[in-house]
């Protein structure tokens, strides 16, 4: 796992919670970050700006997305095999 | 509260969507329930990651109005002149002397002019000319489509445009019932319009990811998002004693409306707040909740809406909710925003008048948090005598109408 990756989406998240960046772990999931619907959508446009990526993400289907939003440990994986598939 | 006054008839009513171009030919598509929604045609349509939509297809402006006119009409009037023309030649009603000064028009309308803004902002922005039409504004604002009316039909009273995004059209059509009920006028011409299937349009609600790239499937297990459409749904709304002195025709009454506002979420639904609308309208129109024999959902197709939906109707209709036939025909024209309320009243009209219920299309998999009769994918043969149509907008903004068969 490439730790600029791991940075900045740790970075977006962070900002996105209202925390700093260490108070966001890996096993962390977004609702125990109190993100919330709203705040997932802004998170991922600001992934898609940060990498310049396509993050295939419909609100209304999550778990069928192939985008894995289960914890900061998946989607870091998730924006790594798009930043590699969409270079 | 003050008794109502007077009772409220439709007298007229006129549509242009993606089903059709009148409102025979979109009754005729409801009942066999056909898709209107299909790829659009739009500039830049190859930049869009939605590229769906329920289009007016086969509609040519100039068939329909003069150069002029389409220099002053942006494409949501056009929609509502038509839509009106329609209405008001049913009705046959005229305006003159009095009733003429009581009159007005009413619409609603989310986006109002956003192809002009769209076409505008690319001769500026894009083309970098620091010139554009003298006529933009007139154009696109708001309240366009009601001041067209009001200008072509002779309209002196109250006219006005109302925007609550999804329920614009129903709040629209409540303002004009009321205007109705309480006296203030005989006569008001409502509905409403959306024409946002524009580059700009879809772009900005491709960014909320609520959006379907395949199909718009209300209460469907596998829905996955909501389809933009376009269009517009026109009624003439008239005091009942004086469409029977003249002997109109009367199509439905309007029996009941209200709102409510869920002051929690700028996005998502609220169970509470749209029962309140639900059970408001009851109340407002004395109507037994076991005497609602169909509903025209919101049904927008998103996971969020659909079982919240569901839930409301649940709670509020109790075990009738299992007796009673509920329907999102956007699964057909798709969402109009704004318009929307409008044309899925041409369906309560539907159920009311030909006693057949438009289906829910689209729908492949029971889902289990929206166990009701959606009357899915074939319209059905049904007797009923009073039926709703729910519009729950983005922002918490309820507005429900009850009518009834006359």
């Amino acid at each position: 796992m490439s730790d600029a990756v791991k940075t900045k989406v740790i970075q977006i998240i962070a900002e996105q919670a209202v925390l700093e960046p260490s108070d966001v772990k890996m096993d962390s999931t977004l609702e125990s970050l109190g993100i919330d619907s709203l705040g997932l959508v802004e998170s991922i446009f600001a992934i898609e700006e940060a990498f310049d990526i396509q993050v295939p993400f419909n609100a209304n289907e999550p778990s069928e997305s192939d985008f894995d939003i289960s914890s900061v440990a998946a989607i870091v994986e998730a924006v790594e095999g798009l930043v590699k598939e969409q270079a | 509260m003050p008794r109502a006054m007077n009772r409220v008839v439709i007298t007229g009513m006129g549509t242009i969507n993606a089903l059709g171009k009148s409102v025979p030919e979109t009754f005729t598509a409801m009942a066999e329930g056909r898709c209107g929604i299909d790829t659009i045609n739009v500039r830049d349509v190859e930049r869009l990651s939605v590229q769906i939509g329920g289009q007016g297809r086969g509609f040519d402006p100039e068939e329909f109005f003069n150069r002029q006119q389409i220099a002053l009409y942006d494409r949501f009037t056009q929609f509502t002149m038509l839509a009106a023309k329609e209405a008001l030649a049913q009705s046959g009603l005229e305006f003159h002397g009095l009733l003429a000064d009581e009159a007005g028009a009413i619409f609603g309308t989310a986006g109002g002019g956003v192809n002009t803004w769209d076409e505008n902002y690319r001769t500026v922005y894009e083309e970098g000319k620091n010139r554009v039409h003298p006529f933009v504004v007139p154009k696109l604002m708001n309240n366009a489509a009601a001041s067209h009316v009001s200008m072509e039909y002779n309209l002196k009273g109250p006219s006005y445009s109302v925007s609550t995004a999804c329920a614009s059209s129903n709040h629209a059509m409540g303002q004009a019932f009321h205007m109705v009920r309480s006296g203030a006028s005989r006569a008001m011409v409502t509905g409403g319009a959306e024409a946002m299937l524009s580059f700009g349009g879809v772009k900005a609600w491709e960014g909320l990811r609520v959006m379907s790239k395949d199909a718009c499937r209300p209460f469907s297990a596998n829905r996955n998002g909501m389809v933009q459409g376009e269009g517009a749904a026109v009624f003439v709304f008239e005091e009942m004693g004086h469409a029977r002195a003249r002997g109109a025709d009367i199509l439905a009454e309007v029996v009941g409306f209200a709102m409510s506002s869920d002051a929690a979420d700028i996005v998502m639904p609220s169970k509470q707040g749209a029962a309140r609308a639900v059970r408001g309208a009851l109340r407002d129109g004395g109507i037994n909740p076991a005497e609602v024999g169909y509903i025209n959902a919101h049904g927008t197709g998103t996971a969020a809406n659909d079982k919240t939906e569901c839930a409301v109707v649940a709670d509020v209709f109790g075990s009738h909710a299992d007796k009673l036939m509920i329907s999102s025909t956007k699964s057909m024209h798709g969402h109009l925003i704004g318009g929307t309320g409008a044309v899925e009243l041409l369906a309560c009209i539907m159920a009311l008048r030909d006693g057949v219920i438009a289906p829910t299309i689209g729908y492949e998999e029971p889902d289990p948090e929206c166990a009701l009769d959606v009357v899915p994918n074939e319209a059905r043969d049904a007797k009923v005598d009073v039926v709703l149509s729910n519009a729950f907008a983005f922002g918490g903004l309820n507005a429900v109408l009850a009518l009834k068969k006359v």
